[in-house]
């Protein structure tokens, strides 16, 4: 099979876009339910934000899944080999449920789900106490997931950049030189 | 290898700086969940209920704007001729049982849904100002009001020194101990204390306070009569009065004119600011809570249309805050099986 040495342009782009945005969003997140004044302005970026890496992240997986991707080095453990392919999975499934049940908890909940200028989302779940009080507490366990994933998978970046010095980082980092 | 210090440095950082702004560890600010935490801990809360003014009544109605309103904000809510509409009366403790001559506070809240999908969601008081000019004022004033577990009473010397770092408070007092109370909710003025920011479709801005006016005339009760009055004389009086016919509320903004207290709910505004009687409120019927679609609705005063946005009233968005606060933990309990108030019907409740 003829892999890349590096992921492509697209792949890239929503790699360090979607970083941003995630970080953004997992910090805004949880500021705003802790603060008595931001409270209302934060929601109102934080749902938006949501629906968008939601779409991002369905045009990413479509794009990981009909790519060929760069390789990891031959020579790298198994067990390390594994926990890439498992967190990388792991978060491909954050960053689309994680926008997912929100929108299914402001649903359950009763909540409107305005995006900005008066345009709204519809509920894709019933009201429901039962359904809510489940989702609103996942939803806030998931994002500390979430988060604790990301900085596992900037750890391995950083170890592979300076540690072991191999091509891992470069691959998203860097294109393929004309 | 030595390498594997800054990285773990720069994780160890991020995961603080995170857990910094979710409030683990180094936030003396007043947050929503120590408002809540002190609230549980205050009166008699049961599971499932609101943090505050737990005991309640769920109606049905409509609202009707009037000709003029259109003029004063775009939201559909000032243009629809005739709206649907769900809301709730309530009593300010967090005891769902409280005889309701205990509280002179007493709350109504009503969600608006408009044929544009958008969404309205109001809470008023029957007091004209609010108690205090910010949250941790209010905070401070619950807390120096709370029993000492020694004595069971509050200690008067904390009290003393919450009214002289915020004065505004001795005015809600003196309303509460002294404010003729009506014989009727249908007969009750509610008071949405916060100031609000409408805007016409001209683009033009005007800063408005808005009240629920009623036609019922206004029958104040003795202190006598409050005494005897049965636990729930309110509720009954609201469901003897909607079996002879609807009960009516004009719905009158004040406009705030400048230099008036945006920011500040606990300073009302004169008597002589222009006024616009923006809509009437008629309420068909009422139903108990405990199956009612008032239950599980958070009348958060923040979700506004289009049209319609808060000021920046400290009070205002920490209600928000603090309704979320109450709403998660109060749904988590039903969910989990955990309230003392039945469940509706066919297992699910609205």
């Amino acid at each position: 099979m003829n892999r890349p040495r590096h992921f492509n342009l697209l792949a890239r782009v929503l790699h360090w876009s979607m970083a941003v945005a995630i970080l953004a969003m997992l910090f805004v997140g949880a500021g705003m339910v802790v603060s008595l004044q931001y409270r209302a302005q934060l929601l109102d970026l934080h749902r938006p934000l949501g629906i968008a890496i939601l779409l991002l992240a369905i045009v990413r997986l479509v794009n990981r899944l009909s790519r060929p991707v760069p390789a990891l080095p031959a020579d790298l453990p198994a067990i390390q080999k594994f926990a890439a392919h498992a967190s990388h999975w792991l978060l491909y499934g954050l960053m689309l449920a994680m926008p997912v049940i929100g929108w299914a908890m402001l649903s359950a909940g009763g909540y409107p789900i305005p995006m900005f200028g008066g345009v709204h989302l519809p509920a894709i779940l019933p009201h429901s106490p039962e359904t809510y009080g489940f989702l609103r507490p996942l939803h806030g366990a998931l994002a500390y997931l979430l988060f604790l994933t990301i900085l596992a998978h900037l750890g391995a970046a950083l170890y592979h950049a300076w540690v072991r010095r191999d091509e891992v980082f470069g691959q998203m980092a860097k294109g393929d030189s004309p | 290898m030595l390498l594997l210090l800054p990285i773990a440095l720069i994780l160890a950082v991020l995961a603080a700086l995170f857990a910094w702004v979710g409030g683990w560890f180094g936030n003396d600010n007043l947050t929503p969940q120590k408002m809540m935490d002190f609230a549980e801990t205050s009166g008699k809360q049961a599971a499932g209920f609101r943090r505050a003014h737990s005991k309640g009544v769920c109606f049905a109605g409509t609202f009707a704007p009037t000709p003029e309103a259109a003029s004063l904000s775009k939201a559909r809510a000032f243009s629809q001729p005739s709206i649907a509409v769900i809301g709730r009366f309530s009593a300010s403790s967090n005891n769902p049982y409280a005889p309701d001559g205990a509280s002179p506070v007493r709350g109504m809240a009503v969600q608006l849904k408009t044929d544009d999908g958008q969404e309205w969601r109001i809470a008023m008081n029957s007091f004209p100002f609010f108690a205090a000019a910010t949250p941790q004022a209010f905070q401070a004033m619950n807390e120096a009001g709370k029993p000492d577990p020694a004595t069971g009473k509050p200690d008067p010397a904390k009290m003393k020194a919450v009214l002289a770092a915020h004065p505004e408070i001795a005015a809600f007092q003196a309303w509460a101990k002294s404010a003729p109370r009506s014989d009727s909710l249908g007969s009750t003025r509610f008071n949405g204390v916060n100031a609000f920011r409408l805007t016409d479709a001209g683009g033009t801005d005007r800063m408005v306070r808005w009240s629920m006016r009623p036609r019922a005339p206004f029958v104040a009760m003795t202190p006598d009569q409050l005494k005897a009055a049965g636990p729930d004389f309110l509720i009954e009086d609201l469901n003897r009065r909607l079996a002879a016919g609807p009960l009516v509320w004009d719905m009158v903004v004040q406009i705030a004119a400048p230099g008036d207290p945006i920011t500040d709910p606990s300073q009302a505004w004169p008597d002589t600011r222009q006024e616009a009687t923006i809509g009437t409120l008629t309420l068909a019927h009422a139903e108990p809570q405990a199956n009612g679609p008032c239950r599980d609705i958070n009348f958060d005063p923040l979700i506004l249309p289009d049209g319609i946005a808060g000021s920046d009233d400290p009070v205002l968005h920490a209600r928000s805050a603090a309704y979320s606060v109450s709403f998660n933990r109060r749904e988590r309990e039903i969910s989990a099986g955990k309230t003392a108030q039945p469940i509706g019907q066919n297992g699910s409740a609205r």
